[in-house]
């Protein structure tokens, strides 16, 4: 048992590791123009060819060529252009609750289902004491059995 | 016990109907747009929303009611926008005739890098107040729905005219100059 939790602490670190590794690499730009909003007309960079969009993609290019990080680029443009330039809400502030809500509401669905199924299952009465068969029902099945078999 | 059970779970499940039902009344009320500019090309006289952003021609920032008594153009402009570039000589050259006779022109530069914008305000050699609303919530507020719009407000902040699209025909140009020294003379 003590080897399995070994092996998974070691496949949880190399996937974190390699996260990592992934993550401090330079962004791309494809990523970040599917991650940001054009300002004027509101959908993704990359699905956008407005004037201020094809700015912005000019932007984020010489940026990642200045070697600036995915964090540092949407850093600049939330200064310039708010925080509604990125697609996704921010993990902060009041953007968290757009994070947190859906969780919340999961979490309370999986403890109202829970109740239910605790108070369903207390409900249910347990069996009664079997009661003997009337003794002329119990005759006529005997019969009955006889025939079918005969 | 699951009578309370239950209780608790119905209390959670309305307090996250009523949660999510305030936040859409929120995003409602809060996120509601104006139509300023629209009303007043329409010929009425709206009081015009103030602000306070941050100035690009200079340091500090600028408040819109702090020119009361005083004619003012509110020019919404991006330095991306190709009408914007046409017009803005001929708003320079009203500001340079009329701001001796108590005309200010305040540019609004909305949805733009600050850089390009200094650069058309260098380009074009604009020297009236500039002012940056980069997320264009000021814009919401006064309806600008594209650029450039433009409007006309009297000594007192009451729209006089408004201009959806560049004052960029003859036609248009004659209409602003009618309507600035319609503000000049309130």
């Amino acid at each position: 048992m003590r080897h399995v939790y070994v092996t998974v602490a070691l496949v949880v670190g190399l996937m974190a590791a390699s996260t990592a590794a992934w993550a401090a690499g330079p962004p791309s730009a494809a990523d970040l123009e599917a991650e940001l909003v054009c300002p004027v007309c509101e959908t993704t960079l990359d699905q956008s060819n407005a004037p201020v969009a094809e700015r912005m993609k000019l932007f984020i290019r010489q940026r990642i060529a200045a070697g600036d990080t995915e964090r540092e680029i949407k850093d600049v443009l939330v200064a310039e252009f708010g925080p509604g330039v990125l697609a996704t809400p921010p993990k902060s502030g009041f953007g968290l609750l757009a994070w947190l809500l859906p969780i919340g509401a999961v979490v309370a669905g999986a403890i109202a289902v829970g109740l239910l199924v605790r108070s369903w299952s207390r409900r249910r009465t347990p069996p009664g004491p079997e009661r003997p068969l009337d003794p002329e029902l119990e005759r006529r099945v005997d019969e009955e059995l006889a025939r079918f078999d005969g | 016990m699951a009578r309370r059970a239950r209780l608790v779970a119905q209390g959670v499940a309305l307090g996250l109907i009523v949660l999510l039902f305030g936040l859409l009344l929120w995003k409602l009320v809060y996120d509601e747009c104006g139509d300023f500019i629209a009303a007043a090309a329409r010929g009425e006289r709206p009081q015009a929303p103030d602000f306070t952003l941050e100035r690009l021609d200079e340091d500090g920032e600028f408040r819109l009611s702090s020119l009361r008594g005083q004619a003012v153009v509110v020019n919404a402009w991006a330095s991306w926008c190709i009408p914007c570039r046409e017009e803005a000589p001929f708003l320079e050259q009203v500001w340079r005739e009329n701001r001796d006779r108590g005309l200010v022109v305040v540019g609004l530069d909305a949805k733009d890098f600050r850089v390009d914008a200094r650069r058309f305000m260098r380009e074009y050699d604009l020297t009236f107040p500039i002012v940056y609303d980069g997320d264009g919530s000021t814009l919401c507020r006064f309806g600008v729905t594209g650029f450039p719009e433009t409007v006309v407000l009297d000594r007192e902040g009451k729209a006089i005219d408004g201009f959806v699209g560049g004052i960029n025909s003859d036609e248009d140009r004659a209409r602003l100059r009618r309507a600035v020294e319609r503000a000049l003379a309130t």
